[in-house]
């Protein structure tokens, strides 16, 4: 049984588009966006997949702050009935509220943000210490779903166009640590360009708002630390 | 739409590290240009410093050196962040930082009134 | 925008400029103790090479620290790109630069055996 009314203000192509949305005890934002869709307005746009928070594609920007709406409360995001729903920030609208990922996944691999093997399906398994140092740093930022909330949230982003941004450095910190990446100079290279990891100004927007609760700031500043030590030892 | 919230203390700590830094750089020339009168017009250097007297210069003078003791501290603490691994105490630097450089400046504001 | 070369410049010069803001700070509290007038500076300062040295090598620092942040807030904030951003942080870098030579030599050498 509906307990009220939520006032849904929601950003489209034409401009804000209110409505009324019945409330529940029990429901998500993407609920919210979902009962619009299907009982109010068919031709709003947005993206969904998995609903449990493991895939990563319906983060939106809900009452300017940016959420993974599938695992996220109304109860959370708002005291009263008025909830302001928009497209992910920093990434262009393709329409209403799905975003064009590409610009973030494109910066993902020009971090190097992939793996660089040695090793064939002939060779035998390569064992990994679970317990030393690089695997711990490592499996600290290894949850990552690629939502882009950490993106979304980072005013270096917005401000600078070539920033790889918070998501594809801490992918690159990652493989850094991990013991079966061999291209350790590579992605050093990557996040020193001049869209890289001294960008950072550690302004920790990233950390505060990941819904995986991971760390991206840490980690950047573990790159910059790389860098510099890299830069003292070889001279660039 | 609009930018997310800020109000986290480390987004605090960047928006006054950078409009510190702003204001000082923006202090700065003017600073060399009135010490450079020290020699070729010590009279007009002379005027200039007569009006640090006055209370209202005084306590611009408080905000000069706040600005140049939390720019300093808030920097320490970044490149603590950075080069050294000393993650979890963030906040808690960041609001030291900004204590030490009150009290610096209020030591140097009792010097001068 | 900000590559590793401009990075290592602007936080090496933060680490040097450390002990010489702390120096700037205490002997700010010493000197105004009184009130402050030009022939106090030049008594303290002229023909010092201690003093040149302090604060012409604060001045190097200022400059490159000051005018890398200029240009990353310049790109952030103002959009400025590409050679605009490159003649900006040098243009700053240069005019922080002579100012602060000035200043320094004025209160070092400028009235020395002249």
């Amino acid at each position: 049984m509906p307990t009220g009314v939520l006032n849904v203000t929601i950003d489209r192509d034409g401009g804000a588009e209110r409505f009324e949305v019945p409330a529940y005890d029990n429901q998500t934002v993407l609920d919210v966006v979902s009962w619009v869709q299907q009982h109010a307005d068919p031709t709003l746009s947005y993206r969904f997949a998995c609903r449990v928070g493991m895939c990563g594609s319906c983060a939106m920007m809900v009452n300017d702050v940016p959420r993974w709406t599938c695992r996220t409360h109304v109860s959370k995001v708002t005291d009263g009935a008025d909830i302001h729903i928009g497209p992910l920030r920093n990434l262009p609208v393709i329409k209403d509220l799905a975003v064009d990922m590409d610009p973030f996944f494109d910066k993902w691999i020009a971090a190097e943000g992939v793996h660089h093997g040695a090793l064939t399906r002939d060779d035998p398994i390569a064992r990994v210490d679970a317990v030393s140092v690089g695997r711990v740093e490592a499996n600290a930022g290894i949850e990552c779903i690629n939502c882009s909330v950490c993106y979304a949230a980072c005013d270096t982003v917005t401000g600078n166009a070539d920033y790889l941004g918070p998501a594809a450095l801490q992918r690159a910190w990652t493989l850094l640590n991990d013991a079966k990446d061999e291209a350790r100079q590579d992605i050093l290279d990557a996040v020193s360009g001049s869209g890289g990891c001294h960008n950072c100004h550690s302004m920790g927007s990233c950390t505060a708002y990941c819904p995986n609760d991971l760390d991206p700031m840490s980690a950047i500043a573990g790159l910059k630390r790389e860098t510099a030590k890299n830069f003292f030892r070889r001279g660039r | 739409m609009k930018a997310p919230a800020r109000a986290h203390p480390l987004w605090i700590a960047y928006i006054v590290h950078r409009l510190s830094g702003v204001a000082l750089a923006a202090f700065l020339p003017l600073h060399f240009w009135v010490l450079a009168m020290a020699v070729s017009e010590p009279g007009r250097l002379d005027g200039f410093l007569a009006m640090t007297e006055a209370t209202a210069v005084k306590f611009a003078e408080f905000g000069l050196v706040f600005l140049l003791a939390v720019h300093m501290f808030g920097g320490l603490r970044l490149l603590a962040l950075e080069w050294l691994p000393w993650r979890p105490a963030q906040k808690s630097l960041a609001a030291g930082a900004a204590a030490l450089s009150f009290l610096i400046a209020g030591a140097f504001f009792l010097q001068a009134v | 925008m900000l590559g590793l070369k401009l990075y290592m410049a602007q936080r090496i010069t933060a680490l040097l400029m450390g002990p010489f803001v702390l120096g700037h700070i205490a002997v700010m509290i010493y000197a105004i103790q009184g009130g402050l007038s030009a022939a106090e500076i030049l008594g303290r300062t002229q023909g010092s090479i201690l003093w040149f040295l302090f604060y012409g090598l604060f001045v190097v620092a200022v400059s490159i620290h000051g005018a890398i942040g200029l240009r990353v807030i310049a790109h952030e904030w103002g959009k400025v790109t590409g050679s605009a951003l490159d003649v900006l942080m040098w243009g700053m870098g240069l005019a922080f630069f002579a100012l602060g030579a000035r200043a320094v030599w004025a209160v070092t050498f400028a009235g020395v055996g002249g």
